[in-house]
């Protein structure tokens, strides 16, 4: 067994647990946190594949940014697992059909399409080999279009979901910074100069 | 020669073991002087600011006070861990190591000078900035796991801070990725050679390197930036529970963090390991030597704020963010690419 390979199993390892984890751990925040590790393992994953530019982009864009964000809504639930396990065995015949049906769509793709069989295994590059140049090259050569419009897509998805949440608050005490900013001090202070009235000397 | 030394001393070791000792070798030669200075760097601190709001600082322990950041860690060491009994136990404790180790790793690739790489990988800046990105870990689960309301307020402040920040720093090395044509650090150093100070990527790129370094300052949750540990909000917010070496841990990962966002804004901005001016008195210096003058030089600002600057109000911070650093990056980045394809000044940006 090959050094790559013994990490590729403790990986391998570490993403199922984590992933088994992500579904039957009770509290969600805890959930969360094992889809983190299961992301990060499944980065060290692509990484045995020479796939590093995908393997970091994962870790920034999952780890880094979007279970960021989905730790701080979850962590700001507060989540009665009571509600959330009743009416288990009402849908338990429905949920076991759909676990099946996917069962076996992966079984139908790893047998006919998917086998080690129809892929060879990437040969080794020379050390001077960019993936992240190359995969620049390809998206914005052959992949150009998809790739411009799966930008314009994200473009109005984030524009939608600011206007949808934007709102005005009448009870907001915001202050414009600009007129911070271009306050001076004559508008706020007077200097009042005052005679002595000669007091006591002491 | 000290790694046929190693080599010969491990031969009886199948070779993947000896790989793995020398490596763990050329850590520890990294670690322990960082290590060190991370100590000494808090010391700075605490002699620095005393000096600019005229006190002396730290004088007792040693001569002058050199003691003071090992009498410190002494004293972290002896301390009683108390675990709040109503905390999460596991991510109390792991929470700390969630924010020490990222800031560790990151240092595999740090090009100290031409040679002196640990891990020369392509995408060298990619791994940086998501290892940078997941610090932010440390201090949501340390919140969340201390089962407090300051800690947890912390924890929520530094997150919305940490996203916001983490874009305009992207963005910002977007702009050295552009300009240099390689995610490799090392590379992007060799690419600011020539003529010394005139061509470092401050130039053509400066915008993007103060966007960069005030990102940094936030990213750290040091000074305007530490609402996520606003003492007098809420108390020490994260590390609020936190006692003896896991709130120590927490503390070297701060100081850690920033000793390396100064070290990659001496990368990507000031030419790395080069000399300023690339004559004879100046190239005999050794290229870690001007790695760790820069170094410092950067590192002396994030003291310099401390003791400058108030902290900024949450609602400056997020609209600083949001509203001026990510649009001027956004707009460099234009300037860049225009300029480098379309204007005679090619040159200048590249």
């Amino acid at each position: 067994m090959t050094f790559v390979q013994f990490c590729f199993y403790i990986f391998s390892a570490i993403l199922v647990f984590a992933a088994a984890m992500v579904v039957t751990i009770r509290n969600p925040v805890k959930s969360a946190l094992f889809l983190v590790l299961a992301f990060f393992s499944a980065a060290c994953i692509w990484i045995t594949l020479e796939a590093e530019f995908l393997a970091i982009v994962l870790v920034l864009v999952y780890v880094g940014a979007v279970m960021v964000l989905f730790l701080f809504v979850v962590m700001m639930l507060d989540i009665d697992l009571a509600v959330l396990r009743a009416g288990f065995a009402r849908y338990l015949p429905v949920g076991s059909v759909i676990a099946l049906l996917l069962i076996l769509e992966i079984a139908l793709v790893m047998t006919t399409t998917f086998g080690p069989g129809e892929f060879t295994a990437p040969g080794a590059h020379p050390a001077d080999y960019s993936n992240s140049k190359e995969l620049g090259r390809l998206i914005y050569t052959v992949y150009v279009y998809p790739f411009e419009i799966a930008a314009i897509i994200l473009l109005v998805a984030i524009i939608a979901a600011i206007a949808l949440t934007m709102r005005r608050r009448p009870d907001s005490k915001y202050i414009d910074p600009s007129k911070q900013v271009k306050v001076n001090r004559d508008d706020r202070l007077r200097i009042v100069k005052m005679k002595s009235e000669g007091g006591k000397q002491v | 020669m000290i790694k046929d030394l190693v080599f010969f001393l491990t031969g009886w070791l199948p070779e993947g073991i000896q790989i793995t000792v020398w490596v763990m070798i050329k850590i520890v030669a990294i670690l322990v002087p960082l290590m060190i200075c991370v100590a000494y760097f808090t010391f700075a601190e605490r002699k620095l600011i005393g000096y600019m709001q005229l006190r002396v600082g730290p004088n007792r322990v040693g001569p002058k006070g050199w003691l003071q950041p090992i009498a410190d860690a002494a004293k972290l060491l002896v301390k009683e861990i108390i675990i709040p009994s109503r905390s999460n136990k596991f991510l109390f404790l792991i929470a700390p190591i969630l924010s020490l180790a990222p800031a560790l790793a990151a240092w595999a690739v740090m090009p100290f000078s031409d040679k002196l790489v640990l891990a020369d990988i392509d995408a060298s800046l990619l791994y940086v900035l998501a290892l940078t990105s997941m610090g932010v870990y440390g201090v949501i689960v340390a919140g969340w796991a201390s089962n407090s309301k300051y800690a947890f307020l912390g924890a929520m402040r530094s997150a919305a801070q940490i996203i916001a920040y983490e874009i305009a720093m992207g963005f910002a090395l977007v702009g050295v990725l552009m300009v240099a044509g390689s995610l490799n650090l090392r590379e992007i150093v060799l690419g600011q050679s020539g003529l010394g100070i005139a061509s470092w990527y401050m130039w053509p790129l400066f915008p993007l390197f103060m966007v960069y370094f005030i990102s940094g300052v936030a990213e750290t949750n040091r000074a305007p930036f530490d609402v996520a540990e606003g003492e007098s909000e809420i108390v020490a917010g994260f590390h609020v529970e936190y006692s003896g070496m896991a709130f120590a841990v927490f503390f070297l990962a701060e100081y850690a963090n920033m000793i390396l966002i100064a070290a990659l804004t001496v990368v990507m901005f000031l030419g790395g390991w080069l000399p300023p001016v690339e004559v004879a008195p100046f190239t005999w210096i050794p290229g870690v030597m001007w790695f760790g003058l820069k170094t410092s030089l950067v590192a002396f600002f994030f003291l310099w704020f401390r003791a400058t600057f108030p902290r900024y109000r949450y609602d400056q911070i997020m609209r600083l963010g949001w509203k001026i650093l990510i649009p001027v990056t956004l707009v460099w980045i234009f300037v860049v690419g225009i300029g480098k394809f379309y204007t005679p000044f090619a040159g200048f940006f590249s």
